[in-house]
């Protein structure tokens, strides 16, 4: 709105929200970095739509504060703020056509002479034509654009982004995806994208919080979160995770690697992999991403370079999905291993009741506590398609 | 000053409220009331003998008694031929679609003094004695509209596709039409008939122009304003509104605890 | 199915002669709407074609009346009672004005303010219908009574001599004048606003109120421009519903106004029912509808919602 506090990050300190005695987010401390792409991750009820709402002013924290730049916005009711939402259901005002939904942040800002931009703005979300047509006339991929262009005419310093994609079918919805990246990069706002698709915020933001039971699980980088899972729930929401339970052997000197066994396996990772502290004698659940993992025959296991983490098992399912093949396979540690094969040169030994020996580079191994449950992020999934269901 | 601006709409909706609520105060009030004369417009004294003796006044208690009987047979006539206009118009086309539609909603478009002093020229000019059926079959007439509306807008709310289920899983015409459409058009049904009721029960012009010499409830508090007003009157209206409220709101908490008992 | 074959036996259903519906199934419609069509034919249609008679016929009671094409009925009617014409259209749009006035708020509290006490409200709302109109429309004689309470504080705060000075009432007195008899009319149709009003207040999606104060719109302003234009399909019902019957009326004006606030409705009923001047009184009832539906047309095209019929 004023051009003196643009810029500056979100700061996020200490908010959290009750409805009565359900806390839908505990005391949250986070900065959004200003120009950033920043999605909140997370199943359906963790919070993360509530933490947009309480930055876009439409919900107010019990506790903590708003900050952007250097500005309390805390109790600044949403009209006051520099910030702009694109609503999951995109809220476009349907006695209104689009350019008067388009015109609609401007107009109340007293601007007068608003022809140009609008114009400008819907040649950017290539809508020129559709001018005069009601929201109900659009598809749903032009009505979240109307959506998008409505939020960004305003220039916000943030533009809040509540699952603006969940309506869209799959194909519309990568194709948004890349626009949506593209129109972030062009205007270098700070988008705070909010969604329950890990691959959606994988691919699109520079950041990502995990978000489970109204707290942040992990923050980075898409990357750091996917080989660096710090917890369980990480570790399965975002892609998939083997978790093997081990014990501890030994723990190794200065830069040393971490010796553990499970069922009769010795399998080995760099310390800097592990999220706690191990200790010989203790437990460490081991992790590896199945596309880290090769499968070769079991008689085959003498081709095996030295070094390399092995564990036996039998092939008990593989499906063919074209890219890859991805085979499931019992281990003494642990029944159903994931294993994702390149399509480069497929092995007809590989079927189902085939003994196979599996291996992978220890550097490829990331070591969590144990204390914690293994199912984590798996059973917060199949909950959120439950309830999808129950509610269908 | 803050709290006021933000409650302002609060504080006006319970003015409009109490607004209209004010004139059942007025009626439970008098219920009790002793009148010296014939007219029962000011406080005199606390008593009970009207609601002691509701019927004690010649002639009302039959003229409810003709206002429920005329209610329940203009309700029965008018769901029945509005639900099967309501069906052909919703489940059907055909060529008269929108000349119907439009004769449908001219009743409701028009004051009722227009309608009850047209068919009061019919009856005049066909010689036809005023009484009971002059008055169900003009009720029947305006209350139709209502009906064919209220079950119109739940069966075009319902879902096509389930009747198209209904017949895949080898339901025949009949079959789907009693185990699926009219179930669900049941509320919108219900509405239309209670609305029937409540507007057939409660006509006053209508009736005043077709009636004769016959005398339904409205018509017997219309000729006490002129005579005097007997506090029954207030007992009668007094009891039928604490009934529908009791109703209502029994119906309100059998629904909602039904709803928890069965949670969706 | 194969993609091969598709092409011919697509074309087979759009020949008529090979599969013909049934003649009984083809007049499904009409047998369900033969009784309700033929009752509104014969009580409805044909009573207007009998009242058109009867508006140009001349003669008396006791000679019997003739179709004369006798036009000038219309004239010497309108001639004679445009006062009450004009008084019943102004009454009725005032007191259609003052439903929308005082419904709007109490809609707007129900859907969107009132949370758990939502249900009760409506009933409250609801509740007075079960009373007979007539006996509430008489309470309103001993509310506005002379002298009673509520006279005397609208004379303490002077809003008597602000609507005596308007000519609304006359001196301390409230029943027996205008303002009564538009109270009355206020009173009587405000729930036919109130609730087509909510039911158009309750649909609107309350994300498109956050939507507007995202987009800078101050409370104030999320009204005028996104609440209220998505509210006028209960708007137009609303005046609708309570401007058609109130023209009409003539419970209230008998009631608790004078000789002086008889409207058409009181003039056409006491034509038909006390002085038999059957022509008159159908002549009047046939301009009070031109003029209602003329009225009403205009309304809704000007209001834009042709869609609502």
């Amino acid at each position: 709105m004023t051009d003196k506090t643009e810029g500056g990050d979100v700061r996020l300190a200490g908010i959290s929200k009750h409805y009565g005695t359900f806390t839908a987010v505990h005391p949250l401390d986070l900065t959004i970095p200003q120009g950033s792409f920043f999605a909140l991750l997370g199943a359906s009820g963790c919070g993360k739509t509530t933490t947009l709402r309480m930055i876009a002013g439409l919900e107010e924290p019990s506790t903590g504060t708003v900050g952007l730049g250097d500005r309390d916005v805390t109790h600044l009711p949403p009209y006051k703020r520099p910030v702009n939402t694109v609503f999951q259901s995109y809220a476009l005002f349907p006695h209104m056509d689009i350019y008067e939904n388009v015109a609609f942040g401007l107009r109340r800002r007293g601007i007068t002479s608003v022809k140009k931009q609008v114009d400008e703005m819907l040649e950017l979300v290539q809508l020129g034509q559709f001018a005069r047509r009601k929201p109900h006339q659009l598809s749903g991929g032009q009505q979240q654009r109307v959506a998008v262009a409505r939020a960004l005419i305003n220039h916000p310093q943030v533009l809040l982004l509540d699952e603006p994609l969940g309506a869209l079918d799959l194909k519309l919805r990568r194709q948004m995806q890349l626009e949506l990246k593209r129109i972030q990069t062009e205007v270098g706002i700070t988008f705070v994208h909010v969604t329950h698709d890990q691959e959606e915020a994988m691919t699109m933001a520079d950041t990502v919080a995990v978000m489970n039971a109204g707290r942040v699980e992990q923050l980075g980088a898409p990357a750091e979160l996917y080989e660096n899972p710090r917890t369980t729930f990480v570790a399965n929401f975002l892609g998939t995770s083997n978790l093997i339970q081990a014990s501890v052997e030994s723990v190794g000197g200065a830069g040393g690697d971490v010796d553990v066994s499970a069922s009769g396996a010795k399998l080995r990772l760099p310390v800097a992999r592990c999220s706690t502290t191990p200790r010989a004698g203790g437990q460490l659940l081991v992790g590896v991403r199945p596309e880290k993992i090769s499968v070769v025959p079991a008689d085959e296991e003498h081709t095996i370079g030295a070094g390399r983490n092995k564990v036996t098992g039998r092939i008990v399912d593989s499906s063919f999905i074209g890219v890859s093949t991805q085979y499931v396979v019992d281990s003494a540690v642990c029944p159903e291993l994931e294993v994702y094969v390149q399509n480069i040169e497929r092995d007809g030994r590989l079927v189902p009741g085939a003994e196979v020996v599996l291996h992978w580079n220890p550097e490829h191994t990331f070591g969590l506590d144990a204390a914690q449950s293994m199912l984590a992020g798996t059973t917060a999934v199949a909950g959120a398609e439950q309830l999808v269901e129950e509610s269908a | 000053m803050q709290w006021l601006r933000r409650n302002l709409v609060v504080i006006a909706g319970l003015v409009t409220l109490a607004y209209l609520i004010l004139p059942n105060v007025v009626v439970t009030v008098f219920s009790f009331n002793n009148p010296t004369g014939r007219f029962n417009y000011a406080w005199q004294e606390f008593s009970l003998d009207a609601w002691k003796d509701p019927c004690g006044v010649a002639d009302l208690c039959d003229s409810l008694a003709l206002s429920l009987q005329i209610a329940l047979w203009a309700t029965l006539g008018a769901t029945v031929l509005g639900a099967m206009i309501a069906f052909a118009l919703v489940r059907y086309r055909f060529r008269a679609r929108g000349a119907v539609n439009s004769l449908i909603f001219m009743p409701m478009a028009m004051p009722e003094i227009v309608m009850a002093a047209s068919l009061l020229a019919l009856f005049l000019n066909m010689g036809i004695q005023l009484g009971f059926w002059t008055i169900l079959i003009a009720h029947i007439m305006f209350c139709l509209s209502f009906v064919v509306a209220a079950v119109k807008a739940r069966v075009l709310s319902m879902d096509p596709q389930l009747e198209e289920a209904a017949r895949d899983l080898y339901a025949g015409p009949a079959q789907t039409f009693l185990r699926v459409t009219l179930p669900i058009a049941a509320p919108g049904i219900a509405a239309g008939a209670l609305l029937s009721f409540a507007l057939s029960f409660d006509d006053f012009i209508i009736t005043n122009f077709n009636s004769g010499n016959t005398v339904t409830f409205p018509m017997f508090v219309w000729g006490s304003a002129q005579r005097g007003t007997p506090v029954q009157i207030n007992v009668i209206g007094t009891a039928m509104f604490v009934l529908a409220v009791l109703v209502v709101l029994v119906g309100q908490t059998v629904g909602a605890r039904r709803k928890k008992a069965q949670p969706e | 199915m194969s993609a091969t074959a598709a092409p011919p036996q697509a074309a087979a259903p759009a020949e008529p002669p090979a599969h013909k519906p049934s003649a009984r199934k083809r007049l499904v419609p009409y047998w369900l709407l033969l009784p309700g069509i033929l009752w509104l034919l014969v009580f409805f249609v044909l009573p207007m074609a009998y009242q058109a008679s009867t508006s140009v016929q001349t003669g008396s009671l006791e000679e019997g009346f003739q179709v004369t094409w006798h036009f000038r009925t219309y004239w010497d009617a309108l001639t004679e009672y445009y006062p009450q014409f004009l008084r019943s259209l102004l009454y009725a749009g005032t007191a259609t004005a003052l439903c929308l006035l005082l419904g709007y708020p109490l809609a707007y509290l129900i859907a969107f303010r009132a949370g758990r006490w939502r249900n009760l409200l409506l009933i409250l709302v609801i509740a007075p219908f079960f009373t007979s109109f007539l006996i509430r429309t008489l309470a309103w004689k001993t509310i506005l009574a002379d002298g009673g309470p509520v006279v005397a504080a609208l004379n303490t705060v002077g809003f008597l001599d602000v609507t005596s000075w308007l000519g609304l009432t006359e001196g301390d007195r409230v029943l027996a004048t205008p303002l009564a008899v538009v109270c009355g009319l206020t009173y009587n149709f405000l729930p036919f606003m109130i609730l087509p009003l909510y039911t158009s207040l309750e649909r609107i999606d309350t994300r498109l109120h956050e939507a507007a104060q995202d987009l800078y719109a101050r409370p104030a302003t999320v009204f005028r421009k996104v609440t209220f234009p998505l509210s006028m399909p209960g708007v137009v019902a609303g005046t609708l519903l309570t401007f058609i019957p109130a023209s009409g009326d003539y419970v209230n004006a008998e009631l608790l106004g004078s000789a002086d606030t008889r409207m058409i409705g009181n003039v056409i009923q006491s034509q038909y029912l006390r002085i038999l001047d059957y022509p008159t009184a159908a002549a009047l009832s046939f301009i009070l509808m031109a003029v209602v539906l003329v009225m009403v047309t205009i309304y809704i095209r000007r209001a834009g919602t042709e869609d609502l019929v």
